[in-house]
C-alpha cells in the first residue's frame, strides 16, 4: 500500500533528485548527533519508528547513534493506522507493525520517526496510539524530509531536509531496506487516490 | 467486504489480508495499558443469537469493545422473536435503528445470506438513492452451513503454530454432517493451500463431500502419523434426530482422541477443537488440555479475528 505513493522504485525520468544515497546517510548521521546531543546520554531513550520506512529510519538511526556514541537505544515501532482520522475515506488498509519495546514506554524519553511530515496528521495518529501503551517522559519528532502543508500544530524537532513544495508534488523517499536504493526524490503530480497523507 | 456470510467468498489473498490483519491487531495490543482502539468509535454492532452460544458471543462483543464500538446484545429469548416476529421483520429493525453490522446465529442454514439481501435491499430507497445504513451481516454460524469466522481462527491459529497453512496436512474429525465448523474448515484450508482429510462415521458424512476439497478416510489411526494438526468436532446431540452411531462408548472408542491415539501424532501436531468440549467423548481431558493442545489459543485468536472481520467490514470507506 505504503509502496503506491512511492512509485516505481527506480523513479520515472520527471523525478527531480532531492538527496542522493550519500545524501541521506549523510542526512541520517546528522540527525543522530542531534539526537545524542538533546538526549544527553539517555540510555533508556527509544526510537519509535511509523511503518514503513519511518521504522526503517529508526534502525537506521539507533545503529547512528550507537556507533557515534557508543549507547545502544532501543527501537520499536507503532502502526498509527487504527488511530487515524481518515479511515472513512478510503477503503479499509492493511495494518502495519506495532513494537514496543519490552519494558514498555513509561517515563522513557521517545524520539517517534517518520520519513515524510506533511499535513501532521499521521503523527497525530502515533501520539494517540503511543499514549495507548504508556506514558513517555517527552515525546520528541524526528523525519527525514519536511514538506510543509501542516493541518495541525505539529513540529518536530529533528528535520533531515526542509522542501518546499506545491501540494500537487509528491515526496518519494527510498530506503534500501524497502526500496532498492537510497534517495528523496520530488515528483510532479498529485499523491494518487489512497496513499494517506503524511 | 460488505458482509461475511461464506468462507467460499474468499479467495486466498482475502483470507490470508484477514489474518495479516488479526496478527497486527494482537501485535497492536500486547502489552498496551489502554487495550482500546478508537477505529470503529461510533459504529454500532448488534450480534443476534438465536441459539446458544457463548464464546462466539463474547467475542464479538469484545472485538467490537476493543475497537470502540458499541454494542448490543440480542438473544431470541427475551426479544420480540419470543413473540413471533419474523426474522426479516427483526433484521430490518435493526437496520432501520443504525445498527452499522449485525452478527447473527441462526439454526436455519443459509439465514445469513437472507439477511444481507434484505439489507442490501434496505440500503436502497424507493427512488434507488442510498437510505444512509447499510448494514453489514456476519454469518456467526447458520444451521449446519457455514461459521466463517471460526474457521478464519482456527486458520489463524494453525498459522501461529504450524507456520504456515500450504501444504500443511489436517484432519477434522467427527460429527461432519452436524458441523458448519467442520465446512468452514474444509473449504478455507483448502483455500488455503492446505491438505485435508475428513475422518467420520459414515452416517455423520454429509450427502455431496465427494466434491468438497478433501479426503475422505474411515480410519483416524491410519491417519494420525501424518498429521500436522487434527481438529476433533463436537458430536452435536441437539441436532441428531435418530441414531447415528450405536452408544457413545463406541463411538469414543472409534474416534474420540484418547492418550493412545495422540501419542500417534507427530511432535510438532496441533490438537484443536472449537468448543464447547464434551470431555471423554470426542476427546479426553489429558489431550485437551495437554502441551499439543492449541484449544485456548483459539479462542484468543478468537477476538482478533473477528476485530480483523469488523474492521475490514467496517473501518473503511463505504463501497
Amino acid at each position: 500500500m505504503a509502496n503506491d505513493r512511492r512509485g516505481d522504485a527506480h523513479g520515472a525520468p520527471a523525478d527531480r533528485e532531492l538527496l542522493s544515497a550519500a545524501d541521506v546517510t549523510r542526512t541520517i548521521a546528522r540527525i543522530a548527533h542531534q539526537i545524542i546531543e538533546k538526549t544527553a546520554g539517555d540510555e533508556r531513550a527509544v526510537l519509535i519508528g511509523i511503518p514503513t520506512r519511518g521504522a526503517v529510519l529508526a534502525r537506521r538511526l539507533a545503529a547512528a547513534v550507537g556507533e557515534f556514541s557508543g549507547t545502544t537505544l532501543e527501537v520499536g515501532s507503532v502502526d498509527a493506522t487504527l488511530h487515524r482520522d481518515d479511515l472513512r475515506r478510503r477503503p479499509a488498509r492493511a495494518l502495519e507493525d506495532t513494537e514496543v519495546p519490552e519494558g514498555g514506554l513509561d517515563d522513557r524519553l521517545v524520539v517517534l520517526v517518520d520519513d515524510v511530515l506533511m499535513s501532521g496528521r499521521t503523527v497525530r495518529a502515533a501520539l494517540d496510539a503511543l499514549a495507548d501503551h504508556g506514558r513517555p517522559r517527552a515525546v520528541q519528532l524526528a523525519v527525514l524530509v519536511d514538506r510543509g502543508h501542516r493541518e495541525l500544530p505539529i513540529r518536530a524537532d529533528y528535520v533531515g531536509k526542509n522542501v518546499p513544495t506545491a501540494r500537487d508534488e509528491q515526496i518519494l523517499v527510498l530506503l534500501t531496506e524497502t526500496d532498492d536504493v537510497d534517495g528523496v526524490r520530488l515528483r510532479r503530480g498529485p499523491t494518487p487516490e489512497g496513499a494517506p497523507a503524511s | 467486504m460488505k458482509h461475511l456470510l461464506s468462507v467460499t467468498d474468499l479467495d486466498a489473498a482475502t483470507a490470508t489480508g484477514l489474518l495479516d490483519t488479526a496478527d497486527r491487531l494482537k501485535q497492536a495490543l500486547l502489552g498496551r495499558e489502554v487495550r482500546k482502539l478508537p477505529t470503529l468509535r461510533g459504529r454500532t454492532v448488534v450480534t443476534m443469537f438465536y441459539e446458544n452460544s457463548t464464546r462466539t458471543r463474547v467475542s464479538f462483543e469484545i472485538a467490537g469493545k476493543w475497537m470502540s464500538a458499541d454494542t448490543v446484545n440480542v438473544s431470541a429469548s427475551g426479544s420480540s422473536v419470543s413473540k413471533g416476529e419474523s426474522l426479516r421483520d427483526t433484521s430490518l429493525t435493526l437496520s432501520a435503528m443504525g445498527a452499522d453490522c449485525v452478527v447473527v446465529r441462526h439454526p436455519a442454514s443459509g439465514s445469513a445470506h437472507r439477511m444481507a439481501a434484505w439489507a442490501d435491499r434496505a440500503a436502497v430507497g424507493g427512488g434507488g438513492e442510498s437510505t444512509g445504513t447499510h448494514t453489514s451481516i456476519v454469518n456467526a454460524g447458520d444451521g449446519t452451513h457455514e461459521h466463517p469466522t471460526q474457521a478464519l481462527l482456527d486458520a489463524a491459529t494453525l498459522r501461529d503454530r504450524l507456520g504456515a497453512i500450504a501444504g500443511r496436512r489436517v484432519a477434522i474429525v467427527g460429527d461432519v454432517l452436524h458441523s458448519r465448523v467442520a465446512r468452514s474448515n474444509v473449504f478455507l484450508l483448502a483455500t488455503l493451500g492446505a491438505e485435508v482429510v475428513v475422518v467420520a462415521p459414515p452416517t455423520l458424512l454429509p450427502v455431496g463431500i465427494a466434491q468438497w476439497p478433501c479426503r475422505v478416510s474411515p480410519s483416524l489411526d491410519a491417519e494420525l502419523p501424518a498429521l500436522d494438526a487434527v481438529m476433533m468436532l463436537r458430536v452435536q446431540a441437539e441436532r441428531m434426530h435418530g441414531s447415528f452411531f450405536p452408544s457413545s462408548r463406541e463411538y469414543a472408542v472409534s474416534y474420540g482422541l484418547s492418550q493412545a491415539r495422540a501419542a500417534l501424532l507427530p511432535d510438532h501436531a496441533v490438537v484443536l477443537h472449537p468448543g464447547p468440549m464434551v470431555r471423554g467423548m470426542e476427546i479426553v481431558p489429558a489431550v485437551a488440555d495437554g502441551p499439543a493442545s492449541a484449544v485456548l489459543a483459539q479462542v484468543s485468536n478468537g477476538v482478533h479475528v473477528r476485530m480483523a472481520v469488523l474492521y475490514h467490514l467496517l473501518a473503511g470507506a463505504p463501497e
